[in-house]
């Protein structure tokens, strides 16, 4: 335990000194976002002003998930294809298995700042009216750990199969298309207009992030029913986990 | 004597993960033991097999079959045991480049549960020692090969290992701080801390060593202490002609009479005589040679070394 505390410290240490860059790469993206499709198009009149309450849950998903996978998946690439920088910390008295998992949860860390961050900023620009109940900010909490977590399991997958040489390929490859039928543009209530699609991108876990955050933070408007939103993040988090943490073994060890 | 490391008949075959590849026997029954206190040298040509078994004693590679122990601990049932009890220098610079020289130092001993009072005095210490106090700030970005080794063996040291791990120390270092290299890994076993590192350079085994063990494709070739492993070479002194057009049989015979010699070995156009005593042989040599209108294009005399002795065993010279 000693060990893993403090290769989290290590790894908080480095997050802290990189925070600018850290908080640009995180908040410029979705900030860019939610003024022109959450502030200047609505003002335009080519967006209803309703909109904005179908998009702060899914800029808010997007910032958290995507965040804590890169934050997961690029330092892996570069580490076990270029630096082998990894074996420094596995020189560390703790498992392979017991440095993955530490792994994932300063995924899940920075994934929170990254909430953090962009939470306030997309909801006073975008100005979305929230009414919580206490039910709404519970399942907000866990929704948002669940997804954070999936996403840095996910990570791990993605950093311990790629190699270096790929990186730009597969986040253009794979990542663009779970952004764009990851729901978090509309809801996914409203794809039954086209029913295969609506089926099809049940294979994306990003689905569920986006539509968990919207039944916790918009009820009101349209969304996946409850059951199905956490089932599918737990699902999703098993499978990832335990396989990012054995692809995480076999790459670690000769 | 306490024996801090067993090697036993430990073999490594890498199978490819891809379906292509052709399986790598990197060990093929490797067996040693290590005192407590010692200097123990893995020598070798690369791809001998020396990382491999250096990643299996400080639990990075995983065994195919056989024994490895440290301290009793068998390193693939227990690795986190083990590493509580090792060092380890690797070949590569994996240092972490997110951190300054200190923070490195740091962190590594905070890993290993290092109180903070004593870590801070330790660190401090090494960076003097090792003289990378005026850049203990920076990040190891600029950092010559020279003080990335220390670094590196710094950080090995910060948890005050029992045994200590080098994969090929000093390659890549100017002759001046493979120098000081040997001056400070010396003094840390003159301190107690048993030793095992690898080299494919003969003077660092001859100079540091109290056993080596060569090892080749896989296999254990020898295993004494520098002086005895020289004296096995047959008759010690090497004397190599280089012969246009190749050596014949009755060349070789010939040259076997001669008072002093103790093998010959006719390879290509090379001939390699063995002898304990070297007065008047290459003369002799010389002599026989133009009796036979044989052409002798270079000839090169060698004192009793372990580069012989490699050269003796595998008929291959350690230098690539």
């Amino acid at each position: 335990m000693t060990a893993f505390i403090a290769l989290l410290h290590r790894d908080l240490h480095v997050v802290r000194r990189e925070l600018p860059s850290f908080l640009l790469r995180v908040v410029l993206n979705p900030l860019l976002f939610t003024f022109i499709f959450g502030f200047v198009m609505p003002r335009m009149g080519i967006i209803q002003h309703g909109y904005t309450d179908m998009l702060l849950p899914g800029i808010l998903g997007l910032s958290m998930t995507l965040s804590s996978m890169q934050a997961v998946s690029l330092p892996l690439v570069i580490d076990f294809g270029w630096s082998k920088e990894i074996e420094d910390r596995l020189l560390a008295p703790i498992s392979i298995a017991g440095v993955g998992l530490e792994k994932i949860i300063v995924g899940v860390i920075q994934a929170i700042i990254a909430g953090i961050v962009v939470m306030p900023l997309a909801w006073l620009l975008m100005r979305v009216h929230l009414h919580l109940s206490l039910t709404d900010v519970i399942n907000f909490v866990l929704i948002a750990l669940l997804s954070s977590w999936l996403f840095a399991a996910f990570g791990m997958v993605v950093g311990t199969v790629v190699a270096p040489q790929q990186i730009s390929l597969v986040f253009t490859v794979l990542l663009a298309p779970m952004i764009f039928f990851g729901c978090a543009y509309y809801p996914w209530a409203a794809l039954h207009v086209i029913p295969w699609f609506q089926y099809a991108v049940l294979l994306n876990p990003l689905v569920y992030a986006n539509e968990g955050f919207r039944l916790a933070l918009t009820p009101a408007m349209p969304h996946m029913p409850l059951p199905m939103v956490y089932g599918a993040l737990i699902g999703f988090s098993i499978l990832f986990t335990w396989l990012g943490l054995r692809k995480f073994e076999s790459r670690a060890l000769d | 004597m306490e024996t801090v490391i067993t090697v036993g008949d430990l073999k490594k075959t890498f199978t490819p993960k891809a379906r292509k590849g052709i399986e790598v026997k990197a060990l093929d029954g490797i067996s040693f033991e290590v005192s407590r206190g010692e200097f123990f040298g893995l020598l070798g040509p690369n791809g001998a097999g020396k990382t491999t078994t250096i990643g299996i004693l400080t639990t990075r590679v995983l065994p195919s079959s056989g024994v490895a122990q440290i301290e009793g601990i068998d390193v693939a049932r227990d690795p986190v045991s083990v590493k509580r009890r090792i060092g380890v220098v690797p070949q590569v610079n994996n240092l972490d480049r997110s951190l300054t020289a200190k923070e490195i130092l740091l962190f590594h001993a905070e890993y290993f549960g290092v109180p903070k009072n004593e870590r801070e005095q330790r660190a401090q210490r090494l960076l003097e020692r090792f003289e990378l106090s005026d850049r203990a700030d920076e990040k190891i970005n600029g950092f010559s090969g020279g003080m990335v080794q220390r670094l590196k063996i710094g950080r090995a040291l910060m948890h005050d290992p029992a045994i200590l791990f080098l994969d090929e120390p000093t390659t890549g270092l100017d002759p001046q701080s493979r120098r000081a290299m040997w001056d400070l890994l010396t003094e840390l076993n003159q301190k107690g801390l048993t030793i095992l590192l690898t080299t494919h350079y003969m003077e660092e085994a001859d100079q540091l060593c109290r056993r080596i063990a060569i090892i080749d494709h896989g296999k254990l070739l020898a295993l004494d202490s520098p002086a005895q492993l020289k004296r096995s070479v047959p008759g010690g002194y090497l004397i190599e002609l280089q012969i246009r057009g190749g050596a014949n049989g009755t060349f070789s015979e010939a040259l076997r009479s001669l008072a002093g010699v103790v093998e010959i070995k006719a390879e290509n156009d090379q001939v390699r005589i063995y002898a304990d005593r070297i007065e008047g042989l290459l003369a002799n040599a010389m002599r026989l040679a133009g009796e036979q209108n044989i052409m002798v294009t270079d000839a090169h005399v060698s004192e009793p070394s372990l580069e012989n002795l490699f050269l003796h065993l595998t008929g291959r010279s350690l230098r690539e």
